[in-house]
């Protein structure tokens, strides 16, 4: 135990937290009786700096890292990929900030920037967390931390109701997943990921076989709620249609990244320890089905590979699917958040020894949530002028607003992965990925269906767009944006339209954390 | 290539496309007769993603030389016959201009993965020009072409996917994947694949259905591009793609079912029924616009046989057809759809008939009549030597596809001219009254911008027709290189 090193990996974390505290103290101390405008201004530009200085301790931390052990077992590690998460996490926490600036759904303002900083700090520490007690605590962090977004529109039934169900599902979705880590360390005796995935490949968890892919199967529905992956995602297009909207693009963007970030974790983990014990598990299996005729071992690698291609699969075709039948444009962009959950869990289905999947669905991840905020931004403006988020409620948008409409085009087009936008080299690494992998029938079936449907997504986006741009108006008087809103939201566009052009800048960036 | 001007100044919007058309089709030019007599030149080459071994490379054969050429016609023909646009004209000319980049850029990509880049840039603006400025049942259009475009582009994507993955190289240029050997086994089932990803954009039966409602939904310059360039796009990448690169998906099977030994044979087949079909529906039509759209159908069956001859003759017979009907194409759409729509507001050939329209529209009835012959393949016109080259190819290996095309080629003169009579010389005499009141509602006079098109598409089908040399140079060495292996 060393807090010198507790304090030094943790910088970002506690920078975050200091910056909640600074804000409830200057928006219940200083600025009681300011008004609205500004302690909205005041508070995201607090949140905004919090964000700035963990990202600078992320830094200073560098792509070495460091590595914190408690009583020693490793808890947390820091750089590599976790840096690269922990930057975005921190970039997509800032920008919906941003886009709080003319929020008018809530008067406390101080609580909700605190909430955000906190929940930001959950996901943090889920992206650095190597033992599962830490996994838990920064998942309930930022869970805990999304129930209350969801819930911040006091004044709207849809908003409480949405943070319910959000709230019931997340609980029980919290349990299985503690059950199955408990599991896991009656198994193994550890709570280590490292030490855990070693002794499963030992002869004590060959014995409780039967055991581990329950407990397999338990984690991966709780973390498939994190994701929103079929059929854990029930919650997400009540959540979406309900929540505040920079809440929405919050649990959209920065919950997904860091759910991501932590099964990244989990399958390198997975396989680093494969390749060390691979000679060793074959041996075994063969001794094992030589001796008495019971079901071969499979070790941990297969079943939660087998799990994650099924939950892909599931979440590719509903998510596209049932996305063609919405009429608000929140709940279409939920089913299509599944279905990118999709496409992502088969690159972690998937997933390759070299870093190159591990970058392809960090690259995915990142850019899907900065599209999404951006997404969420444009809905915001037009829910806040029309009063719904019905896909009519963007008629006429390009009469109305044409840089908010050139916007949503850029972002719904990139979602849909048109090149040259982002979207297009999302998918093409990923699929990419995966057929480097494996070229065997089965992903290339899955490529092939995820391909396919892509083309279906492709319908529903312009189903919005359609109405934006060719539709006649019914309303045509021009929709008025906060002048920040639509720098952070023309930033987004461009920078999806940037990173589209040269697809190598975030690549050879995310790339350069591998260790 | 993007116009983003400021609103309600049209005018600038139009001359200033005009001048980027220009510009476009001044730079093909050059590029033609500079690159006379010569291989493949390279225009840019810079490493685009590294570490996929993706470069931005784009380069210029015989092929592209003669398709960047029809681009910069189409171009510049379209914005004329785009004159009077007056809705939205700025947000026109941008997807516009934006469409013909993309096409610029698939004809000159020596790069897989760059040309279906450019190639699925040109996707977005058709929707928009259809369903913002389209007329009947546009949205709909619009979207079933936005839909087939996708799918057919998936269908790319997935074999250009599996290229990569199965290649192991580390490029996505055109020429180090051919020559990368990919298994035979597997380019038998990729080709068929990639070959129908792009065959869909080429209007190839029996995924046509969206060609004869996109190009009747479009405006009149759209039309003008769908038919002449963007269908081209579609063979185009059937033969850079998908011949070039997976030859082997073209043996034989080693077994015969229903007379079809390879994938050869299939889309032969398909074509010829393209040919034929397209023809007989174009010939039952009573809109005057489907029946060119089911021409389109029916002309780049021409293509598709030519491509699948894959001897000399043949296949440069069908990027010579690409030329010709790209010309011919957009010079029918602009007469039909600038020039006679835009003044009488209809195309049924019940009303037409009523009209007199060879009296009223003497410049319309005149232009059609030349566009017509060329469209039959009439000697002195471009469509002549192409379909006979292409024919000449066919027969070398199937005798009856020559003669189940030549079907095509009669009913192709009996659909076009029915068109003809029912939509300018009916014969029914006008009674005094009629002619009266028509004197006392003058069609509106023909303007420069028309005119200038009508030349500028006549006389290069004239010119291509009487000295076809001028383009089969260019053509020749580079389908040679081609067949012999994947380009130089």
């Amino acid at each position: 135990m060393n807090y010198a090193d507790l304090f030094r990996a943790t910088l970002p974390e506690t920078a975050l937290e200091v910056a909640a505290l600074v804000v409830l103290v200057v928006d219940l101390g200083l600025l009681r009786k300011a008004a609205l405008k500004a302690r909205l201004a005041v508070a995201a530009l607090v949140g905004v700096a919090g964000c700035g200085a963990a990202l600078w301790a992320v830094l200073l931390q560098g792509t070495e890292g460091l590595s914190y052990q408690g009583t020693g077992e490793l808890l947390l590690t820091t750089g590599g990929f976790t840096a690269a998460a922990q930057v975005g996490i921190l970039a997509l926490t800032a920008l919906t900030l941003m886009l709080l600036i003319d929020a008018n759904f809530t008067r406390h303002v101080g609580e909700y920037v605190a909430v955000v900083l906190m929940a930001a700090t959950g996901g943090l520490l889920i992206a650095a967390a190597q033992d599962l007690l830490v996994i838990f605590v920064g998942l309930e962090l930022l869970s805990l931390g999304l129930y209350i977004l969801t819930a911040f529109a006091k004044r709207s039934g849809k908003s409480a109701e949405a943070a319910l169900k959000y709230y019931l599902f997340g609980g029980m979705s919290a349990a299985f997943l503690l059950f199955g880590f408990s599991y896991l360390y009656g198994i193994t005796g550890s709570t280590n990921l490292h030490q855990i995935l070693l002794a499963v490949y030992g002869w004590d968890a060959f014995h409780a076989a039967p055991l581990l892919y329950v407990s397999i199967v338990l984690i991966a529905a709780g973390l498939g709620f994190k994701v929103a992956a079929v059929p854990f995602y029930l919650w997400a297009p009540d959540t979406y249609e309900g929540a505040p909207a920079p809440a929405a693009a919050f649990i959209a963007s920065v919950s997904k990244v860091a759910s991501f970030a932590l099964l990244i974790a989990i399958s390198t983990a997975a396989l680093h320890v494969f390749d060390g014990a691979h000679a060793h598990m074959i041996a075994r299996v063969e001794i094992h089905t030589y001796l008495a005729p019971q079901p071969i071992y499979l070790g941990f690698l297969i079943p939660w590979s087998l799990i994650l291609t099924v939950l892909s699969a599931a979440s590719m075709v509903l998510g596209n699917l049932a996305a063609l039948a919405q009429t608000s444009v929140r709940r279409l962009l939920a089913y299509s958040a599944i279905a990118h959950a999709g496409y992502i869990l088969l690159g972690l289905a998937f997933f390759s020894y070299s870093s190159r999947s591990a970058v392809a669905v960090l690259y995915y991840v990142l850019t899907y949530g900065l599209t999404t905020v951006g997404a969420f931004g444009v809905v915001a403006v037009v829910e806040r002028a029309t009063g719904s988020d019905k896909m009519d409620a963007f008629l006429g948008l390009h009469k109305r607003n044409p840089v908010l409409a050139a916007v949503l085009l850029v972002l719904f087009l990139s979602l849909a992965g048109i090149p040259p936008l982002v979207g297009f080299w999302a998918k093409f690494n990923l699929f990419a990925a995966v057929l480097g992998v494996s070229a065997g029938p089965v992903a290339f079936g899955l490529v092939a269906l995820a391909v396919a449907l892509s083309a279906v997504s492709l319908y529903y986006y312009l189903q919005v767009l359609k109405r934006a741009y060719v539709m006649q108006g019914v309303d045509d008087t021009p929709i008025k944006a906060h002048p920040v809103t639509l720098a952070v939201l023309v930033g987004i566009a461009a920078s999806v339209v940037v990173l589209g052009c040269f697809p190598a800048l975030l690549t050879g960036w995310i790339g350069g954390f591998a260790k | 290539m993007l116009a983003l001007l400021p609103k309600g100044r049209p005018a600038l919007a139009r001359w200033l496309a005009l001048a980027v058309a220009v510009a476009g089709l001044g730079l093909a030019v050059q590029g033609f007769v500079a690159g006379m007599g010569q291989g493949r030149t390279v225009i840019v080459d810079l490493p685009w993603v590294p570490s996929m071994g993706i470069h931005f490379l784009l380069a210029a054969d015989g092929i592209s030389r003669v398709l960047v050429l029809l681009t910069g016609l189409a171009a510049v023909a379209g914005v004329l016959f785009s004159w009077n646009i007056e809705l939205r004209t700025n947000e026109f000319f941008a997807f516009f201009l934006a469409l013909i980049g993309g096409v610029y850029g698939v004809f000159l990509s020596f790069d897989l993965f760059l040309l279906f880049v450019f190639y699925e840039v040109a996707i977005v603006p058709k929707y928009f020009l259809i369903a913002i400025w389209g007329s009947t049942r546009r949205e709909y259009a619009a979207m079933k072409l936005a839909l087939y475009s996708f799918v057919g582009s998936a269908m790319v994507l997935i074999g250009l996917l599996a290229a990569y993955a199965t290649a192991g190289s580390h490029s996505t240029g055109l020429i180090e994947l051919a020559h990368a050997g990919l298994p035979v086994s597997f380019q038998m089932w990729c080709f068929p694949l990639v070959f129908t990803g792009f065959a869909i954009l080429a209007g190839m039966w029996p995924f046509h259905t969206w060609a004869p409602t996109g190009h009747v939904a479009a405006p009149t310059a759209a039309s003008m591009l769908l038919a002449g360039v963007v269908m081209k796009l579609g063979a185009y990448g059937c033969l850079r793609v998908g011949i070039a690169l997976f030859p082997h998906g073209l043996d034989p099977w080693g077994f015969s079912f229903a007379g079809l030994g390879s994938w050869r044979d299939v889309f032969a087949v398909l074509a010829v029924v393209g040919i034929v079909y397209g023809a007989l529906v174009a010939l039952a039509q009573t809109d005057f616009k489907f029946v060119i759209g089911y021409s389109s159908v029916s002309h780049m069956g021409f293509v598709l046989l030519g491509l699948m001859t894959l001897n000399q003759i043949g296949v440069t017979g069908a990027v010579l057809q690409m030329f010709s009907h790209g010309i011919i194409a957009g010079l029918l759409f602009a007469i039909v759809g600038r020039i006679v729509y835009d003044r009488t507001h209809t195309r049924q050939f019940a009303e037409l008939e009523t009209m007199h329209l060879s009296k009223r529209l003497p410049f319309a009835a005149w232009a059609f009549v030349i566009a017509g012959m060329a469209s039959m393949g009439l000697p002195g016109f471009s469509g002549f030597v192409a379909e006979l080259q292409v024919l000449v190819g066919a027969w070398k290996v199937n005798p009856w596809w020559v003669a189940a095309a030549g079907v095509g080629i009669v009913v192709g003169v009996a659909y076009t001219w029915r068109a003809m009579q029912k939509a300018f010389f009916s014969d029914a005499l006008p009674a005094a009254h009629v002619l009266e009141q028509e004197q006392g509602h003058p069609l509106a006079a023909i303007t420069w911008p028309e005119v200038t098109g009508v030349a500028l598409l006549v006389g290069v089908s004239l010119a291509v027709g009487l000295y076809p040399r001028i383009l089969l140079d260019t053509i020749e060495p580079a389908v040679k290189a081609l067949l012999a292996g994947g380009g130089q």
